[in-house]
């Protein structure tokens, strides 16, 4: 467990409410669950509203959410610190997540984390251009393509600190670097070609 | 090996289309109506005649879990819900069905809701998995479209299937914890009895299996339940999806039989272990929560890749990931990571699993630079016991094994540690793992 906290007052807007569109995107959500089980849609309307803040979950949108769903604020609230993906501070543009759980460890996230260290700073940190955040994360599911690190919604996979390096690279010069593995390799296959379903079309 | 033609995964790396024009294909969705004509206890007995059993981990029989739902619907309406909280570290299995064979999925969820009489099934996602979650909801999209779900659907079962996801915590992973965090809740586990099967989400019966258990369920009821019984051993029938990390060659994924020597699995398919089978050190057969297993001939020499095999060498399949650690590894910092990865997800609801996850992991942190006593040694495996079984759900044991599987086998290792570090103490803070 960890302590999570909302951020200092002075990082807080003053104000947020869905916007239209997403507002209309939430009545969907809560259209899967049961009558009077809308508090099940208390997770993709968070998520939902860190989108549109941009990165981020200030009280008022925590608040705005419990409002929408008629739950109580601190029910709310205990969702938002309980789960680790709702940033309860501002992120950059970028917000690199970088797995150092052990099958990553094994094969060099310790590199990477010092990559990190050195262009963004120290976890948490916004670099001065917003464009840039990073934190250590739990085990991301993707061990065959150790060490990886997902940025905002991709994954880049098969990390080396040079491939890494480039990755960030493109993305502070405006560029997409291709998500996945960045080396050659079909996805989780071994690296020389899949060992097996070689009979079928 | 497997033969290409048992392999169910035939998309498993994404080279083909996973759409639904692709997994009809690959024979997806072929013959559904007259399989769901079969009847309830048709679709229960013969996946109980497969013997599959849970791929997400505790191994439990499939047809069992789903005959313990009630036998008549009542005023609560039965759930499926389908457990795609994948975060074992080591694993990364789930998502390669999710994203590559998605249909495969949403077929099983049909088949699994018609034989506990479910016309609702969630899939409970991961937070992190946003791609996947976006291929994911275009193949259910597609199998509304096509009618192949939904009300009134072609194959005579209604059945609404939605996809929910979660906001990046390991132990939404555990059945209990997902239905609460399903319900808009903390996902701290319950205490069960109440079982699911009675009352499981929104009080109603609800049986939660694991992503790749569905996924295989459509290929056992076309092919039978003795093409897949015939595959593997008694009690660890068929086909596994093992994922292979750390130190190999070739780490990948791949599709193997049950019961497959740990060394051939490694050697045929992930290229071995760096610097040949002799530099092993240890390897973690199920995923983190799993002891590790070390070299040697009446251990990792002779592993079988099953349930019954992996607890001949006192560990557990779990989730069928390897982790493989050769010589190079330091294992203590390595096992010292792990316990930090149990400090981060415990849920706190439990004493002995908060306070004890974050003391398991400085004791061990300290250890891994020999910075302890070696009375401490005792004290650590103490305290593991008194966490395991001591929680409401099996996070607690899931955290204690690997350190005990750490200290049965490497005992001298950290000992030696100690020796070296009393020998020549220096006042550096300790580096955290």
């Amino acid at each position: 467990m960890s302590v999570r906290r909302l951020a200092e007052p002075h990082l807080q807007p003053k104000e947020f409410a869905f916007t239209g569109d997403n507002l209309a995107w939430a009545k969907k959500q809560i259209a899967k669950y049961p009558e009077g089980r809308q508090a099940s849609a208390v997770i993709p309307l968070l998520w939902r509203a860190q989108e549109q803040v941009g990165g981020w979950l200030p009280q008022k949108a925590i608040e705005h959410v419990a409002e929408v769903l008629g739950m109580a604020r601190i029910r709310v609230l205990e969702v938002a610190t309980f789960y680790t993906m709702f940033n309860l501070e501002p992120v950059g543009t970028y917000h690199v997540q970088l797995c150092g759980t052990t099958p990553c460890m094994l094969r060099g996230s310790d590199e990477l984390k010092k990559v990190c260290q050195r262009r963004i700073g120290d976890q948490h940190h916004v670099t001065q251009d917003g464009i840039f955040s990073w934190i250590e994360v739990e085990c991301l599911g993707a061990c065959v393509n150790a060490p990886m690190a997902q940025i905002n919604y991709d994954y880049y996979e098969d990390l080396t600190p040079e491939t890494f390096e480039k990755v960030l690279d493109d993305l502070a010069a405006g560029r997409t670097p291709k998500p996945g593995p960045q080396i050659d390799r079909q996805l989780s296959a071994p690296v020389g070609g899949p060992t097996t379903l070689k009979t079928q079309g | 090996m497997l033969d290409d033609k048992d392999r169910i995964f035939r998309n498993l790396y994404g080279q083909h289309d996973w759409g639904l024009d692709g997994a009809r294909k690959r024979g997806a969705w072929d013959g559904t109506k007259a399989i769901i004509e079969k009847g309830r206890d048709w679709l229960v007995n013969e996946v109980k005649a497969s013997g599959q059993r849970g791929r997400g981990g505790a191994g439990f029989a499939t047809g069992l879990k789903w005959s313990f739902m009630p036998k008549q619907v009542g005023d609560r309406p039965h759930y499926l819900v389908v457990n795609a909280d994948e975060s074992e570290p080591g694993t990364c299995k789930d998502r390669e069905i999710m994203r590559h064979d998605p249909h495969l999925l949403v077929e099983g969820c049909l088949y699994a809701g018609a034989a506990m009489a479910a016309h609702v099934g969630y899939i409970y996602i991961r937070g992190e998995f946003v791609r996947e979650r976006e291929r994911l909801q275009a193949a259910i999209d597609q199998a509304y479209e096509a009618r192949l779900i939904g009300k009134n659907n072609v194959h005579g079962w209604d059945f609404d299937l939605y996809l929910h996801h979660g906001a990046g915590a390991y132990i939404c992973g555990e059945e209990t914890a997902l239905l609460e965090s399903l319900e808009g809740k903390k996902g701290q586990p319950r205490l069960k009895p109440p079982f699911p099967a009675n009352m499981g989400l929104y009080g109603c019966p609800t049986t939660v299996n694991n992503v790749e258990t569905i996924a295989q369920v459509p290929d056992i009821l076309r092919r039978g339940a003795a093409w897949f019984a015939g595959i593997g051993r008694q009690n660890n029938t068929g086909t596994k999806l093992f994922c292979i990390s750390g130190h190999v060659m070739k780490p990948c994924n791949v599709e193997e039989t049950m019961g497959i020597p740990l060394r051939e699995l490694i050697e045929r398919h992930a290229g071995g272990v760096r610097g040949g089978w002799d530099n092993l050190l240890a390897v973690i057969p199920g995923g983190s929560s799993m002891p590790l297993v070390p070299a040697g001939s009446d251990q990792a020499d002779t592993l079988l890749m099953d349930f019954d095999g992996c607890r001949d060498k006192k560990s557990a399949l779990g989730t069928a990931a390897v982790i493989v650690m050769d010589k190079s590894a330091d294992i203590v910092r390595a096992m010292a990571r792990i316990s930090y990865f149990y400090k981060h997800e415990s849920c706190g609801q439990c004493t002995p699993c908060r306070e004890g996850m974050g003391w398991m992991w400085r004791v061990l942190t300290r250890m891994a630079e020999g910075r302890a006593h070696k009375r401490e040694i005792d004290t650590l495996m103490e305290v593991t016991t008194q966490i395991e079984g001591h929680t409401i759900c099996a996070f607690g044991d899931g955290a204690a094994w690997p350190v005990q599987g750490l200290l049965r086998h490497f005992r001298p290792e950290i000992e030696r540690r100690i020796d070296e570090y009393t020998a020549s103490p220096h006042p550096e803070p300790v580096v955290a793992a």
